[in-house]
C-alpha cells in the first residue's frame, strides 16, 4: 500500500467553516429549507448518520458505484421487477434502488408506531360507523353529503356484518417529515397498498451490497412481514378450522404482479386469478387439480371496481361472479373490505383528526397536512387565488395522478386546473407545497439530497402490528417532489434503530 | 395443490414445445433433402413432411415453404407460434416452473422473433432449425434439472408424451401404405424416403444400430411405433405417458380413471402388437386409431382435472 493511500483521511465531521464532509463525494451537498436528514442547518452531522458517513468518506466513489451497480443487478436477477405496460419483449425494470438507507431512531418510530396504531384503530371505526349507525354523520362531525357523493362509497356494503368489524387488514400510510422534523401524515392507502415487497427486498439487496454497513448499526429486523401478514389475514375468519387464504392478483399483466406473487410465497398461500375462482350457494371455492377447494379468506389485490362482474363493473374479467353475495352472506373474509375508499378519499382525510377524537376521545398523535376543501366556498376562493403555491390533488386518485404543483406548474396547466375544479370543486383539495426533508442519495455526481416520504406499512389483526420502518420512496429528479415509482420515483432501504 | 389453470398451461407449454421441435426438424430434414437432389426438391417425402404439419408441398419454393412452417404466425403449428404460445402459457404460470426455464423459453422466444424479423436465417437454415431445435432440448433439460418432479412436471410430462405419441402417429399414417399390403423391402427410391421419414424423428442412427442401415418399410414401422428403448417411438411415449399419468392420479383426490385406462390400454396394444399383423391387415387405419386415442386421452384428461363441470366436484 503506498503513501498516499495510508494516509487518506477521514474528513472531520465537525468542520471548522460550516459545509459538507470534504472531498468530492459529498461536494455537490447543499442544503435548503427542507428538513435534512443527514445534517442539521449548521452542517452537523445526525447522531444516528455518523457512522453511514464515515463508511461513505472511507469508501471510493468507485466502489461505491460498484455496489449500485451490484444492487441494480441482484434486483434483477432476483426478478425483483415490475414489467411495463404494452412491453411485450417481456423486459422488466427495476424500481430505482438508492444504496444509501434512510435511517430512523428507535425513539422517533415509537411515536410514529403509536400514531398509525391510533390512525387505523379509528379508521376501522369509523368504516363500521359509516356502514351501519351512521353516528358520525348524525352528528355532522364528518358531513353526511361528504361521504354519500364518494364514488368509492359503496352502498353494497351497508348493513353488512364484516368479521371482527375489521375493515382495513393492511395500510400503507404516506408521511413526510416537515422543516421542523416533525412528522405529519401526507395521506392513507387504504385499498390496496403496495409496495412493502420492495420495503423487504431493499433490505435484502443492502445486506448483501453494503453489509459492513450493518456491523456498526443495530437495525430492527423486518423479515417477518410474510408472517405478520399471514396472521393478520388469519384472524378475518373464525377459528374453528384451518383456514385457506388466498392472494387474489389481477394477473401477469398488472404491473405489482411481482409483489403479489412475492407475498404469495412469503406466506405460503396460494396465487390465484379471478378464472381461478367460482361461487356457489354463496361459498367460494378455487378450481384445482383435485377438485373444487373452499376459500375462506382472500387477500385481495384488485379494486372493487373489478372484484365482482354481477355487483360492480360488468365487463370486469378480474373478479368472481357472485364474490359480492359470498361476503355479505359472510362465508367468505376480503382482505381489504370492500368500500373502504371513503376513508382515503382525500376529502374525508382532512377530517381525519375529527374521526380521530369522536371515536377515541384522544388527540390524534400524528398530525394531518393543512387541507383546503375545495367544495367549501371561502377554501376555494383561496385557492383558486394562490394555485401557483399550492399542490392541488384529485381526491380518489393514486399514483400522483391528477395533481397540480403549483410552484412548478405553468400557466396553462393552472387554467387547466381551475377550470376542472370549478366544474366538478368536491373532488378536489388543496394543501400547501411542502418542502418535506430529504435524504442523502448516491447520484452520479456524488451523494446528493432528495425529497423523500415513508410509507409504513400496518397490519391490522386482533391487534396492530408493523414491521419497522417502511418504504422510503425518492423523487430521483433534483428538486422533483413527485416521489411514486410510476414518475420517476425510485426507493430506499429504511432502518429503525434497536436503541 | 395445483389449480386446474395452471396444470393445464403446463400441459400446453410441453406439447407447444414437442410441436415446435418436430416442427424444426422436419424443415431441417426437408431443405436438406432439397439440397441433395438435383432436380425438383419435392419428393415424395418431403412432401409428406409438410403435409404433417398441413403444408401442401407441390407448387411451392424452398424457402417459402420452410418459412411457413417455420415463421407463419397464422398458422397454429408453425415453430413461432408454437414457440409464442408456450411462452405465453409460461408466463402465466412463472410461479410453478423455476426461474431458469422462464429464462431459456424467453431466450428461445426472443431468438425466434429475431430470426423472423432479420429473416437471415433461409442462408443458413440448418444452423437456425438447430439453434430452435436445442432451444427446446434445453428447456426440457433445465426443467428436469430444476423442477421438482412433482404433480406440475407431471403435466409437463403428459403434454409432451402426448404430444409425441400422436405426432410419431400421424406422421406414420402418411408414409404406411394404403390398405392392405406386404411388409417385404421396397424399391431403392422408397428407402430414400423411409431414411428421410427415420431421419425426421431423429431415428436413423438409432435404427441402424438396431437393425443395421438396411431400411426395409416393415422395420421403420416398427422401430417408429413399437421400439420399447427409442425415446420417440410411440409405444415409448405411452408408456411414460401412462406413468405420468397414473401419478397425477395418486396426486388429485378425484376418482378420475379414464385418462390412465385409455392410456394403460394404448401402452399395452403397443406391447402385444406385431408390425407384420399391422401391415397385413390395415395400417392406415390402425394409426389413425393410435391419434383418436391420444385425443381420447387428451379430452380425459380436461375433464378430470382441468374442465371438470362443478357439480361433479363440490366437496361432500
Amino acid at each position: 500500500m503506498s503513501q498516499a493511500s495510508s494516509l487518506k483521511l477521514v474528513p472531520p465531521l465537525h468542520p471548522a467553516r460550516p459545509g459538507p464532509p470534504g472531498g468530492s463525494l459529498f461536494s455537490q451537498y447543499g442544503l435548503d429549507k427542507a428538513y435534512d436528514e443527514m445534517f442539521d442547518a449548521d452542517w452537523k452531522a445526525r447522531a444516528h448518520y455518523r457512522p453511514l458517513i464515515e463508511e461513505l468518506l472511507i469508501a471510493s466513489p468507485d466502489e461505491l458505484r460498484q455496489r449500485q451497480l451490484e444492487a441494480d443487478r441482484a434486483f434483477l436477477t432476483q426478478g425483483i421487477t415490475f414489467t411495463v405496460y404494452g412491453d411485450d419483449q417481456g423486459t422488466e425494470r427495476i424500481f430505482p434502488f438508492d444504496l444509501l438507507p434512510r435511517i430512523l431512531t428507535g425513539s422517533e418510530w415509537d411515536t410514529l408506531e403509536r400514531g398509525l396504531a391510533q390512525r387505523l384503530t379509528a379508521v376501522n371505526l369509523f368504516l363500521k360507523d359509516i356502514y351501519h349507525e351512521g353516528r358520525i354523520l348524525a352528528e355532522r362531525v364528518v358531513p353526511p353529503e361528504l361521504v354519500y357523493s364518494c364514488r368509492h362509497y359503496r352502498r353494497e356494503m351497508r348493513g353488512v356484518k364484516v368479521h371482527k368489524d375489521i375493515y382495513v387488514s393492511v395500510a400503507g400510510t404516506d408521511l413526510i417529515r416537515l422543516e421542523n422534523g416533525s412528522f405529519v401524515v401526507l395521506e392513507d392507502n387504504l385499498r390496496v397498498p403496495s409496495g412493502v415487497s420492495y420495503m423487504l427486498a431493499n433490505r435484502e439487496v443492502t445486506k448483501r451490497v453494503f453489509p459492513g454497513l450493518f456491523t456498526r448499526y443495530n437495525v430492527k429486523p423486518i423479515a417477518h412481514y410474510g408472517q405478520s401478514l399471514l396472521a393478520t389475514l388469519r384472524t378475518l375468519t373464525p377459528a374453528n378450522r384451518e383456514p385457506t387464504i388466498v392472494v387474489l392478483t389481477p394477473g401477469v399483466g398488472n404491473s405489482a404482479y411481482f409483489e403479489h406473487a412475492f407475498l404469495a410465497r412469503e406466506m405460503g398461500v396460494p396465487l390465484v386469478e379471478g378464472r381461478d375462482l367460482l361461487v356457489h350457494d354463496n361459498i367460494v371455492y378455487m378450481r384445482t387439480t383435485s377438485g373444487l377447494r373452499r376459500v375462506d379468506v382472500i387477500y385481495r389485490r384488485v379494486d372493487d371496481d373489478f372484484l365482482d362482474p354481477l355487483a360492480f363493473r360488468a365487463d370486469s374479467y378480474l373478479g368472481v361472479a357472485g364474490l359480492l353475495n359470498a361476503y355479505r352472506a359472510g362465508q367468505v373474509s376480503l382482505a381489504n373490505a370492500i368500500g373502504t375508499g371513503i376513508a382515503d378519499d382525500k376529502a374525508v382525510y382532512a377530517y381525519l383528526p375529527a374521526i380521530i377524537k369522536f371515536y377515541l376521545s384522544e388527540e390524534p398523535i400524528l398530525s394531518n397536512v393543512q387541507t383546503y376543501l375545495l367544495d367549501n366556498p371561502s377554501d376555494r376562493s383561496y385557492v383558486l387565488d394562490n394555485l401557483e403555491s399550492l399542490v392541488v390533488k384529485a381526491v380518489g386518485e393514486s399514483g400522483g395522478y391528477g395533481m397540480l404543483i403549483g410552484p412548478h406548474s405553468t400557466r396553462k396547466q393552472r387554467e387547466e386546473f381551475r377550470d376542472q375544479i370549478l366544474a366538478s370543486p368536491r373532488n378536489y383539495i388543496a394543501q400547501p407545497t411542502l418542502a418535506f426533508s430529504r435524504a442523502a442519495c448516491f447520484m452520479d455526481s456524488g451523494i446528493e439530497p432528495r425529497h423523500i416520504d415513508l410509507r409504513p406499512y400496518v397490519l391490522f389483526g386482533d391487534k396492530v402490528t408493523m414491521v419497522p420502518g417502511g418504504l422510503t420512496r425518492v423523487a430521483l429528479r433534483k428538486g422533483s417532489l413527485v416521489v411514486n415509482s410510476s414518475q420517476g420515483g425510485g426507493s430506499k432501504d429504511t432502518w429503525v434503530l434497536a436503541d | 395443490m395445483l389449480l386446474s389453470r395452471v396444470a393445464d398451461s403446463l400441459y400446453w407449454i410441453s406439447r407447444y414445445l414437442e410441436r415446435a421441435e418436430y416442427t424444426a426438424r422436419l424443415v431441417d430434414v426437408a431443405v436438406d433433402q432439397g439440397l441433395g437432389r438435383a432436380s425438383s426438391f419435392t419428393g415424395s417425402a418431403v412432401e409428406r413432411l409438410y403435409q404433417s404439419v398441413g403444408l401442401e408441398a407441390e407448387s411451392q419454393d424452398v424457402s417459402a415453404l420452410a418459412g411457413g412452417a417455420l415463421f407463419d404466425l397464422a398458422s397454429r403449428n408453425s415453430v413461432a407460434a408454437c414457440v409464442t404460445a408456450a411462452r405465453e402459457n409460461a408466463r402465466q404460470v412463472r410461479e410453478e416452473i423455476s426461474s431458469e426455464m422462464w429464462e431459456q423459453l424467453n431466450a428461445l422466444y426472443l431468438r425466434v422473433r429475431q430470426m423472423r424479423d432479420e429473416g437471415s436465417w433461409s442462408a443458413r437454415t440448418h444452423h437456425s432449425t438447430r439453434a430452435i431445435i436445442d432451444g427446446v432440448r434445453l428447456f426440457k433439460g433445465i426443467t428436469n434439472g430444476t423442477m421438482s418432479h412433482g404433480e406440475g412436471w407431471q403435466y409437463l410430462q403428459v403434454g409432451q408424451f402426448l404430444e409425441r405419441s400422436s405426432e410419431t402417429a400421424s406422421l406414420l399414417t402418411l408414409f404406411v401404405p394404403e390398405g392392405t399390403g406386404s411388409s417385404t423391402m421396397q424399391e431403392p427410391r422408397d428407402q430414400v424416403e423411409w431414411v428421410t421419414l427415420l431421419e425426421s424423428c431423429s431415428a436413423h442412427e438409432a435404427y441402424c444400430r438396431y437393425y443395421t442401415a438396411d431400411v426395409r418399410a416393415g422395420r421403420v414401422t416398427e422401430f417408429l411405433l413399437l421400439n420399447p428403448e427409442f425415446p420417440r417411438s410411440v409405444r415409448f411415449s405411452a408408456v411414460r405417458l401412462e406413468a405420468a399419468l397414473r401419478s397425477l392420479a395418486g396426486y388429485s383426490a378425484r376418482t378420475a380413471g379414464r385418462a390412465e385406462r385409455l392410456a394403460g390400454r394404448l401402452r399395452a396394444s403397443l406391447e402385444y402388437a406385431q408390425v407384420d399383423e399391422i401391415l397385413s391387415d390395415d395400417p392406415q387405419t390402425y394409426l389413425t386409431n393410435i391419434s383418436r386415442q391420444c385425443s381420447q386421452i387428451h379430452t380425459a384428461v380436461q375433464q378430470s382435472y382441468v374442465a371438470y363441470p362443478i357439480e361433479s366436484a363440490l366437496p361432500a
